[in-house]
């Protein structure tokens, strides 16, 4: 675990109590009951904006705490923990894409709307089921947006579309020309086809030439921020279950075979979280960000797929059961492992990055 | 390039061939074509529709369902070689075993080597008819891995026994016409007190809950006996000797589900066939993702040898007089295997392979994000991949925990 100062203690340690007792998994059964598209319990995103969650990476000027993404990250965490479903990373994501891009213009437009929870806002990059920020067809002409954006994350409730056209990244507001068709995806979270046709599109013209890239690499690290926090909650539910479950007159923390597979677990984790932090660190020093980002999330999705399948497995029968948590962990971790870079992806990258 | 190992086809029997495509042109209703049934296996909800129900019966009068059970009770009677025959020939005609389920799979081979003479005419000829459902109560919450701890009590009453218990994870015991059941008959030996029951879940006092599954389905149960009375005729084998029965069961289920052949055809189509379809190629044909080209060849070669172990355990366990232990190999292999590929495809597919309902889905991709979440449990049920590695390493080893 990184070495925190004492605000970021605190942030972690209320990000955690609110998890447990506001958001556990028990909410998310409720929001996934109710069925619909939007999938998050407005009252308690309110909550999280009225923490300041939204703002953490937002420039105070705009309306943020400018704490870091370390901070955003312990606080993603903490989220995955119990699997709260939230537009909370999608909304850090397009406010970073602003923050890095945008004039002041339209940092003064959007960053306090968004830091105050009263926007939601979300990345529009994929065209297609597979990461490809290299194959993007939409095009804008005469500040007009046409194309077709693949399982946007959190688009039933986004305000704001951050929208990557073949010539960079675009602001689109909900509204004319934009639609939306359900993607149901087996986390039951919020996704969506969107077309815009002919959308009103305001290009985000600074922040270089790896704009795009950069707010990827947001992207990958916050996600695994989430990842890390599924990653720990299923561990350390897989442990507690080992120590309590007794066959053949022995709580099955006590057979050797077990154990090995924990302790395995445990230092795969390590060097996830490591990784993860490494990512969080990289974006708050500005140092080595594609690199580090890849490395975290390839470690998250190596690491979350094991656990996530382990955890299932180790709880035998009851695992397989959906009155039990373990399992929408299993579905939420191939949603996110396969959100802004497989594992294929993501290892072709690293070797590019390292010129091989 | 199919998924099948090229090996050499059996000999020709043609006489017998010809009488197959016969009664396969004659039979099978072209329009179940390549239909059937990626889990006949799974004794799932009753419905069948006309064509299907011919099918059934068409091959259940026949015994074909199970080629080579004898035909005295009502199997096919067939040698190995014809039933080989006779699956090539259903395989070209595109149709399906229809005739499955637990009673194929792991009931009647038991029941043939252990039951009556008056059970197996009572219950083998149902089976080959596909008339009947079988379900398994084994487990309990308190005995999963450890099954000898089982509580469900039958208690000796002259002429019946009265069942008391809960078993639990009952696959398909909403459907189930009758229970293969472990009981204690004794409390004073943990393994000498388990005996094979049958008993009819119509009896009263048999109570089933389903429970609901990660993958959204409802296909096993909690079933509850309350004082129910079971004739003793229905005892299989000697009281007390439950647990040699019901592990010899174990091993023929665990040969069917590491499924050499069956797993093999449920597959279908090769994972690089798959892939054609959702990534890009280059010009020469080849994957252009490098690192997925290189897994999903990984992946193909360990699966064309773990079908080559398959088809050779079964020719030397065929030879050396049935099933045993090496099925503890297959099962853990196969089931691993099988998780590998449906986690594979998912990443072939990205996110459109992790579609839940709704729009925007083909019924396959639906279908296949289920059968992953189900998957999930093949390395759990009849007995885990950790306990078939406990067997593999104490039995086959020899690695005991004290030496
Ligand atoms: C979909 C599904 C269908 C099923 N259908 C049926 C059915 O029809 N009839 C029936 O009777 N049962 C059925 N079962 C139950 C199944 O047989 C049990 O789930 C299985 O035996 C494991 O028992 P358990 O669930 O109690 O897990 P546990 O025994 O509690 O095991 C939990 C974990 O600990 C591991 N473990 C346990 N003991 C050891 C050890 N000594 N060394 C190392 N690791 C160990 C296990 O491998 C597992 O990973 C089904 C289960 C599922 C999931």
């Amino acid at each position: 675990m990184a070495v925190l100062n004492e605000e970021q203690e605190m942030l972690r340690d209320m990000a955690r109590e609110w998890a447990t007792n506001e958001s556990p998994v028990a909410a998310f059964r409720k929001v996934r009951a109710s069925g619909a598209p939007e999938a998050f319990d407005r009252g308690a995103y309110t909550a999280m904006a009225q923490m300041g969650w939204t703002g953490i990476i937002v420039p105070e000027a705009h309306g943020g705490s400018d704490f870091g993404w370390l901070s955003a990250g312990l606080v993603i965490e903490e989220l995955g923990k119990t699997l709260t479903a939230s537009p909370l990373v999608a909304t850090t994501l397009a406010a970073a894409a602003i923050v890095l891009g945008g004039s002041e213009e339209q940092k003064a437009k959007w960053l306090p709307k968004l830091a105050s929870g009263e926007a939601i806002g979300t990345l529009a990059i994929d065209e297609g089921p597979h990461h490809n920020p290299a194959k993007i067809a939409a095009s804008v002409s005469g500040g007009k947006l046409s194309g077709t954006k693949a399982f946007v994350h959190e688009a039933h409730s986004a305000d704001l579309f951050v929208v990557a056209a073949a010539d960079g990244l675009y602001l689109v507001e909900k509204g004319d020309g934009v639609s939306l068709s359900t993607r149901k995806l087996t986390d039951q979270r919020s996704h969506a086809e969107v077309t815009f046709d002919g959308a009103a599109a305001d290009k985000l013209a600074g922040g270089g030439d790896s704009l795009i890239e950069d707010v990827l690499d947001r992207a990958r690290i916050l996600t695994a921020c989430e990842m890390l926090g599924m990653a720990q909650a299923v561990f350390d539910t897989t442990l507690d279950y080992l120590k309590q479950r007794v066959q053949f007159n022995q709580v099955l923390a006590t057979f050797q075979a077990l154990q090995h597979r924990m302790a395995d677990l445990f230092g795969d984790l390590a060097m996830m979280r490591s990784a993860v932090e490494g990512g969080l660190q990289a974006l708050d020093s500005g140092f080595g960000v594609a690199r580090a980002a890849t490395i975290a999330k390839a470690e998250a999705n190596r690491v979350l797929h094991a656990i996530s399948r382990e955890g299932v497995q180790l709880h035998g029968g009851i695992g397989m059961t959906d009155e039990y948590d373990i399992g929408f962990y299993l579905k939420r971790a191939r949603v996110l492992e396969a959100s802004w870079g497989s594992t294929s992806y993501l290892r072709d990258r690293f070797a590019r990055i390292g010129g091989y | 390039m199919a998924t099948q190992p090229d090996v050499p086809p059996p000999s020709e029997d043609d006489a017998f061939r010809e009488e197959v495509r016969d009664f396969l042109a004659e039979n099978f209703p072209s329009e179940l074509k390549g239909k059937g049934s990626a889990l006949a296996g799974v004794d799932g909800p009753t419905e069948e529709s006309e064509a299907q129900r011919k099918w059934r019966e068409a091959m259940g009068s026949r015994g074909w369902g199970t080629p080579t059970w004898p035909k005295e009770y009502g199997g096919g009677g067939l040698s190995r070689k014809q039933a080989a025959i006779l699956n090539e020939e259903m395989a070209k005609a595109g149709a399906y075993n229809p005739i499955g389920g637990m009673g194929v799979m792991m009931f009647g081979p038991t029941l043939l080597e252990y039951g009556s003479e008056a059970q197996k005419k009572e219950h083998i000829p149902p089976i080959c008819r596909g008339a009947v459902r079988w379900c398994q109560g084994y487990s309990e919450p308190n005995a999963g891995s450890d099954l000898a701890n089982l509580q469900t009590m039958a208690e000796d009453k002259g002429d019946h026994y009265l069942i008391n218990g809960q078993k639990t994870w009952t696959s398909g015991g909403q459907w189930a016409d009758k229970c293969f059941c472990l009981v204690r008959t004794d409390k004073s030996d943990k393994h000498k007190g388990i005996s094979f029951l049958l008993i009819d879940m119509d009896s009263p006092g048999v109570e089933v809950r389903p429970i609901q599954m990660i993958s959204g389905m409802s296909p096993f149960c909690e079933t509850f006996f309350t004082d129910v009375k079971v004739p003793k005729e229905n005892l299989v084998g000697e009281e007390g000797q439950g647990w040699t029965i019901g592990k010899r069961l174990l091993q023929h289920e665990r040969t069917n589900l590491s499924g050499g052949g069956s797993l093999a055809r449920m597959m279908g189509a090769s994972l690089a066939d798959i892939a054609k379809k959702y990534v890009e190629t280059d010009e020469s044909g080849a994957i252009a993702d490098k690192v997925l080209r290189d897994r999903i060849a990984d992946f193909e070669i360990r699966w064309n040898a773990f079908l080559l172990t398959a088809r050779r355990a079964t020719e030397e366990s065929k030879a050396a007089g049935g099933v045993s232990e090496i099925s503890s190999v297959l099962k853990k292999l196969g089931t691993k295997l099988g998780q590998e590929r449906a986690e594979l495809m998912i990443e072939i597919m990205g996110l459109q392979g992790l579609g839940w309902e709704g729009e925007g889905f083909t019924e396959a991709e639906l279908s296949g994000v289920r059968a992953w979440l189900f998957g999930k449990a093949t390395t759990i049920y009849g007995g885990s991949t950790e306990i078939q590695n406990n067997i593999i390493a104490k039995r086959v080893l020899g690695m005991l925990d004290h030496q």
